[in-house]
């Protein structure tokens, strides 16, 4: 029985590079069904690093919702070994096991006919924490999932939407601080704006906690902009490949993997890369306010623009005007606020396309920290920055294992053993 | 920190929501829907139409046996009596049908729900008075046996009602419960039986006026009751205290019928 006041179960997996997930293994894990031809998920060998977030994806009925369930013994395995933070979770009693491992399951599956805050405090209730603890704890999951407590502590699911009954669906399985979360296609019951914004505010809380989430879905592109790696999946949870989205994208596997892609494999590339990180940002001519035109013009002759970015006294860009439209001003720089098509280093390629091809120079200005210009980026090099990044290498350490086959299930027997 | 969502996340149409009437719990609760207003209107035209009998009886149009019987003392007894068999058997009714239906819904019995409900429908289907009549041979003509043959009438809706309560809950509830760890047990009390109760209480409300209406037969074997009224009526020919007896029956399902809602009301889970 674990004591009244440590959340720490057997599944805790703590560590102190802020990684609060645990690592998880499946080895040869089997389920078949009596009469039933093939296996549903035929021998599965999966390595989950802790601490990311690893998504299923493939076609309907190829396995991967009976996959995750066989983490958490939903579904128990016909054959084979699942480890969470090196401890055979078959050896667990299911129930036990289920209360340290988050369950997300779609349109949240929050009870109707229990208010918010004791949807929250289920877990936490049934591993005896102490009242107050418990109304401490959701108060703090409903802010950190971006509710507020004092307005929606007391609701109950039917008067709230769609998107806000998947945030409390969140943060009832965050309750117990549990290292892994499952989540099974939890963004299905939403409308598209809201899954963006659920997605986005999921991958902040991930940056936070650093769980270990294993998500099923069978929305490649959620897969590409959700994970950190992507196990794409065939008949009987076949693991046809299993890679970054980027390599995915690049490199898909087999012509099953590229169907899957779908098209515009290259244009899903785009949402992964941050216009920061393209070292294809370049230097214009920038002008102050006050700055002599003339000067100014002179100078952008010189390195051949022919237009130039106005700086305000803080350095935020303020204006992009043509030369002529400069010299039409008079003999010094106006203060004057136009709209300035500009995006942050942060934002992702695809956003600065999108702003790019609004522009009308081909390029857009590139902010950093306070809104500070850093640089222009134009349509051209930004095509050169994306053809090059199609190479892309898979920098992200020791590559995990997986497989259906006797070699994937050594090498990580092999592992745990060790 | 985020800032909180304010309402901006439209609504999605399917989500599940089981049904929440708008407005509910949000001052709804003195709101009079249609529904609502049947519990006011409902016992006060009971209660009208037992004034205007008790004024009928008093003005003295009748005479004979039938006035001896219509005295307040011996139609508040015989409805007293009528109450005990009703709820005698409802008490059985009730340990029989829940528990079974319960038991009927678990995933390794599911199937027998079938075959079971069958024979539950051969007691509903079976003549009332023929059920009485032969139970009564069988077991002779009393109290008990009365019950019995309410009892075999009145379980199928508490059945049905629990079995299709319990299997209109959501599975995917049913599903996340077990997914954070509850057991069995507990997902059926802390889930399943509070979502099942509206259509339990509706099969129970049923059973109940059908017990109250049959409960009157009990008095064709000596099991008391407001249909010693008609069984007289019948045997002295006597039209008018036939018609009181059933006039009576009538009043007194509706007022039953009227306190099954009041209980379906309170007892409706908050938030469905």
């Amino acid at each position: 029985m674990p004591d009244s006041t440590a959340s720490a179960g057997p599944l805790d997996g703590h560590r102190p590079d802020g990684v609060s997930g645990a690592a998880i293994d499946l080895v040869g894990v089997t389920k078949s069904y009596p009469g039933q031809g093939g296996a549903a998920v035929d021998r599965i060998s999966l390595q989950i690093p802790a601490g990311e977030i690893v998504m299923l994806v493939g076609p309907s009925g190829c396995g991967k919702t009976t996959t995750l369930k066989m983490i958490n013994r939903l579904i128990e395995p016909t054959s084979g070994t699942i480890t969470i933070d090196g401890r055979d979770v078959l050896s667990l009693d299911g129930d036990e096991l289920r209360r340290q491992i988050g369950y997300v399951i779609q349109a949240g599956g929050l009870f109707p006919h229990m208010s918010v805050a004791t949807n929250v405090g289920i877990v936490p209730g049934m591993l005896r924490w102490e009242k107050k603890r418990i109304a401490e704890r959701t108060d703090e999951l409903l802010e950190l999932v971006g509710l507020d407590p004092a307005k929606y502590r007391d609701r109950y699911p039917g008067e709230l939407s769609g998107g806000q009954q998947q945030r409390v669906g969140v943060a009832r399985a965050l309750a117990a601080d549990p290292p892994v979360l499952l989540m099974d296609e939890p963004f299905g019951a939403v409308d598209p704006i809201t899954r963006q914004r659920l997605q986005d505010e999921l991958l902040r809380i991930q940056d936070e906690l650093r769980k270990t989430i294993v998500c099923v879905t069978h929305d490649f592109d959620e897969a590409v902009k959700l994970g950190d790696r992507i196990v794409v999946l065939g008949e009987g949870a076949r693991v046809v490949q299993y890679d970054t989205p980027a390599q995915v994208l690049a490199h898909p596997a087999d012509p099953f993997v590229e169907d899957f892609v779908g098209s515009g494999a290259a244009l899903k590339a785009l949402t992964l890369t941050r216009v920061g990180e393209l070292e294809a940002l370049q230097e214009t001519t920038t002008a102050r306010v006050g700055d002599a035109v003339a000067d100014v013009v002179a100078r952008a002759r010189a390195v051949g623009d022919a237009a130039a970015v106005v700086l305000d006294d803080r350095g935020r860009p303020q204006r992009w005007p043509w030369l002529r439209q400069l010299q039409a001003e008079g003999d010094v720089v106006l203060d004057r606020v136009e709209d300035v098509l500009s995006v942050d280093r942060r934002a992702t390629l695809n956003a600065a396309l999108d702003a790019m091809l609004g522009s009308r120079y081909g390029g857009v200005v590139v902010t950093g920290k306070n809104d500070v210009y850093e640089g222009v980026l134009f349509l051209q090099t930004a095509i050169d920055a994306v053809a090059t990044t199609r190479g892309g290498s898979g920098d992200d350490g020791p590559v995990p294992v997986a497989g259906n086959d006797e070699d994937a299930a050594r090498a990580l027997a092999g592992e745990g053993a060790s | 920190m985020s800032t909180p969502v304010q309402a901006q996340e439209g609504r999605v149409p399917g989500a599940r929501t089981q049904g929440a009437p708008a407005g509910r719990g949000r001052g709804g609760r003195l709101g009079l829907r249609p529904g609502r207003r049947r519990l006011v209107v409902q016992p006060l035209a009971v209660l009208a139409a037992l004034g205007l009998f008790a004024l009928w009886v008093a003005t003295g149009e009748i005479t004979g046996t039938a006035s001896a019987l219509l005295t307040p003392a011996t139609v508040v007894s015989l409805t007293l009596e009528h109450l005990e068999l009703t709820l005698v058997a409802a008490v059985v009714v009730l340990l029989i049908g829940i528990p079974l239906g319960i038991f009927l819904t678990r995933p390794r019995t599911r199937r027998l729900a079938g075959p079971v409900v069958l024979v539950a429908n051969f007691g509903q289907a079976a003549p009332a008075i023929g059920l009485v009549v032969l139970l009564a041979i069988w077991l002779g003509a009393q109290f008990s046996t009365a019950v019995v043959a309410l009892v075999a009438y009145g379980v199928l809706p508490v059945l049905a009602g629990t079995i299709t309560g319990l299997q209109g809950v959501d599975q995917r509830l049913v599903e996340a419960g077990r997914g954070m760890g509850m057991t069995t047990g507990a997902v059926l009390r802390r889930v399943e039986l509070p979502l099942a109760v509206p259509v339990m209480l509706s099969g129970v409300r049923t059973a109940l006026v059908l017990l109250v209406g049959t409960a009157t037969l009990a008095a064709f074997i000596n099991g008391g009751g407001l249909g010693e009224l008609i069984t007289t009526g019948i045997t002295l020919d006597d039209t008018l205290l036939l018609a009181s007896g059933a006039a009576l029956v009538a009043l007194l399902a509706l007022l039953v019928d009227w306190a099954g809602r009041v209980v379906e009301e309170v007892a409706r889970p908050r938030g469905l």
